[in-house]
């Protein structure tokens, strides 16, 4: 993972294929407890209690809002139930199962008769894997024009979207013609790597092979390559009428109605000290300590603990913290590896001008940034145009946290409404 | 939560390339080093002296100021070093102590501490000093004159000069060879073109430097060197030459490409980095100094802030945004 010996052109990181993590996954135990939680509007107060009953798939409705709906995804009691408000205004709810050892599957969504075209299908579908990718791209009166199915992996050292495509591509097709049920378009095309091309195949729709450099398998990079078309990264894709999802996300689907029960579990790649990946499928909502413990592999304090990969991962600080629809990847650090973040200055030596593949004038942002400019970051130093895959914090010779600051931006940014008065 | 294990957290990106700027630096002075070696083989323990009290003087400003300023010691980053060594790369071997420590002053305080430390300075640091000890004291730096003493071997003439004021009659005394190899009278640093070719090429490939503005700027050197050749080669003389001579190659590898005074982007980088080639030749050719480089580049550094203006539009840029 160090600089090349020859350094005349952009840093070259290969993504990780299904070679690295093996062709086995291994299956993680239902562990006693699984937790949930929602980001919820504030005010609202639970209907669901402690010591309540539920089975594997049972829908569970937490609220009077009929759109916050969780997936059961294992069967027992239901523990602790809150709510509650962080130091920036996200309300959350949580909640928990004391599971039982053996599953009961909860009939409903089979006798429900769900379709593609159920008006409450999605309200099933909460622990499928990339379900937030999915939502944005039901728009049933004004459908998108194409959606990207990927089989790629976003981060490095994860193999499991390309996993998923090589185990479940025989769901593939099935899940696509149920997408595009569900989401009224036409054109679906699937991105995959030479190594997946004939289960890529195998959904019966246009293939696109890639062989990206990371961050190529970003969906906004991707949908440049493929299609041709951009948008300002602050603004959704469904702007310019595109959408992008998992394969893993699509295959679920199809499997879901052949099997006529919803997603429970999800396909991860855990990346242990010595950073050798592995396979593993877990219930939506195992604590992360779990899957470790299953694993054997120890932390201790200092060491650090990511969901997601290496370069554009999540830090977590509890091992309470669960496996979510669109976790892909779980990292645990050496505390020798950790690489601390420095406050030395830029000495303009453009490393990060040239890795980055949103072409963003980093040497220039920072400096922006660093002094609390956000709004003229935005308008002179093209902030809103960073796709967040932490090259340029990689590169830095000063080891400046770039990328830190580049989200500490834009979440000001956000706070000050400043992005919807810009796109108004 | 029985057993809390405190973790570190912080924001991705969670691996490094394992870059660091002492270690660039480091690079870049031992890319530095033939070219130096050979000017101590040549001048001997007075060519030692320049560079050692340079490098030396450089890193004690630095801390000086680190202290006044209340600013975390940085002398550990090989920043202060690298501009003592290369300022005395630009010396003559006999330049008095003073003329050494008062050039470290400044370069290090006056023409980068000031300006808020590494990064923050708009000019290349080493090429302030000479600029301002060849404006003030001359007779210092006029090669000929500091060297008068020394008998080498071969020509003891700073080519430049010679050609400025005896025409291309003068320089046909110094062989491509010679040039290559050093045999001239001239700076500590700066005469050994083999030897500032291999450290420029060894730095243009690891990517210490950026490989743009070197070969745009000797680009530039030569082209504009052939032009005043072709229409004159009884007055001007080649572009190999103007190549091998004066600062241009030190100029190439080591000051043009000094980070915070120069651009980022690609076509500013050319864009700087030929700029910088045509005005040395311009001044050496038309002008009034006999070499044109440190000129040249304060010049481009002046004009960097603008011309890395020029860069490609960012992802989604350009559409209905602000
Ligand atoms: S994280 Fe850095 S390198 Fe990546 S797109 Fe954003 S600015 Fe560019
Ligand atoms: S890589 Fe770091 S030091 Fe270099 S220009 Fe970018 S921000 Fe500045």
């Amino acid at each position: 993972m160090k600089k090349p010996f020859f350094g005349l052109t952009r840093p070259k990181l290969a993504y990780s294929g299904i070679d690295d993590t093996g062709p086995d996954i291994q299956e993680i135990p239902v562990p006693e407890r699984i937790f949930f939680s929602r980001q919820i509007k504030k005010g609202e107060g639970p209907t669901i209690s402690r010591g309540q009953e539920v089975r594997t798939g049972q829908r569970l409705r937490p609220l009077e809002d009929m759109r916050v709906c969780v997936t059961a995804t294992a069967t027992g009691v239901i523990g602790d139930v809150s709510v509650e408000t962080d130091y920036s205004g996200r309300t959350t709810l949580s909640m928990s199962i004391e599971t039982e050892p053996k599953d009961r599957w909860d009939p409903e969504f089979e006798q429900a008769g769900i379709s593609a075209q159920s008006e409450d299908v999605l309200s099933y579908l909460s622990a499928l894997p990339g379900i937030s990718d999915l939502i944005p791209l039901v728009r049933r009166e004004n459908p998108l024009d194409t959606i990207l199915v990927s089989g790629f992996d976003r981060d490095l050292l994860t193999a499991t979207n390309q996993l998923s495509l090589k185990t479940g591509a025989g769901n593939l097709a099935r899940g696509i013609e149920i997408m595009k049920q569900m989401t009224g378009v036409n054109r679906v095309m699937v991105a995959a790597p030479p190594s997946l091309a004939s289960e890529a195949e195998r959904g019966g729709v246009e293939v696109r092979i890639q062989n990206p450099l990371y961050p190529g398998a970003d969906p906004r990079l991707l949908v440049r390559s493929i299609l041709g078309t951009t948008v300002l990264p602050s603004r959704p894709l469904t702007d310019v009428n595109v959408g992008v999802v998992s394969a893993e996300g699509v295959i679920a689907m199809g499997r879901a109605f052949q099997d006529q029960r919803p997603p429970v579990s999800k396909l991860l790649t855990v990346i242990g000290k010595d950073n050798r990946p592995v396979a593993v499928r877990a219930r939506i909502g195992t604590p992360v300590g779990h899957l470790l413990n299953t694993l054997h592999i120890e932390v201790s304090g200092g060491d650090r603990l990511v969901l997601g990969g290496p370069m554009a991962g999540k830090g977590i600080y509890s091992v309470d913290v669960p496996v979510g629809p669109d976790t892909d990847a779980v990292m645990v650090q050496d505390k020798d590896h950790v690489i601390p973040p420095s406050s030395e200055p830029c000495i303009n030596c453009g490393e990060c001008v040239r890795a980055c593949p949103a072409r963003v004038p980093v040497n220039m942002l920072i400096r922006l940034l660093e002094n609390g400019l956000f709004e003229e970051a935005a308008q002179q130093y093209d902030l809103l145009s960073c796709i967040e895959c932490g090259l340029c914090s990689y590169v830095c010779m000063m080891r400046i946290p770039i990328f830190h600051y580049i989200m500490l931006g834009k979440h000001e940014l956000a706070l000050s409404g400043y992005l919807e008065e810009s796109h108004g | 939560m029985d057993n809390p294990t405190l973790f570190v957290s912080s924001h991705a990106p969670y691996w490094h390339n394992g870059t660091r700027l002492s270690v660039k630096n480091c690079h870049i002075m031992i890319a530095a080093l033939p070219a130096v070696i050979m000017g101590i083989y040549q001048y001997g323990a007075p060519a030692l002296g320049v560079v050692a009290l340079s490098v030396a003087a450089a890193m004690i400003w630095e801390f000086l100021m680190n202290l006044v300023l209340r600013r975390p010691v940085s002398i550990g980053d090989g920043s202060a070093a690298l501009t003592g060594l290369i300022f005395a790369m630009l010396l003559p071997a006999t330049t008095p102590w003073w003329t050494v420590v008062l050039g470290a002053f400044l370069a290090i305080v006056v023409a980068k501490q000031i300006y808020g430390g590494i990064g923050c300075n708009p000019l290349n640091p080493a090429l302030v000093a000479i600029a301002i000890i060849f404006l003030s004291w001359q007779g210092i730096v006029d090669f000929d004159e500091a060297l008068a003493d020394y008998d080498l071997g071969f020509v003891m003439a700073y080519p430049l000069t010679a050609l400025k004021y005896f025409g291309t009659s003068a320089i046909s005394d110094f062989s491509a060879a010679d040039l290559l190899m050093g045999r001239h009278a001239g700076a500590i640093g700066a005469t050994f073109a083999l030897g500032l070719l291999a450290g420029g090429i060894y730095l243009m490939l690891r990517g210490m430097i950026r490989w743009e503005i070197s070969l745009s700027f000797l680009a530039g050197v030569f082209v504009t060197a052939l032009l005043f050749y072709l229409a004159d080669s009884q007055k001007y003389a080649g572009p190999l030459f103007h190549l091998l001579t004066g600062y241009t190659l030190i100029g190439a590898f080591f000051l043009a490409t000094e980070d915070s005074s120069s651009p980022v982007n690609f076509i500013p980088m050319l864009i700087y980095g030929a700029c910088a080639g045509i005005l040395t030749v311009l001044i050496r050719n038309i002008g009034a100094f006999v070499d044109g480089t440190v000129f040249a580049i304060l010049m481009m550094n002046v004009a960097n802030p603008l011309i890395d203006k020029i860069r490609p539009k960012a992802l989604g840029g350009g559409m209905k945004h602000a």
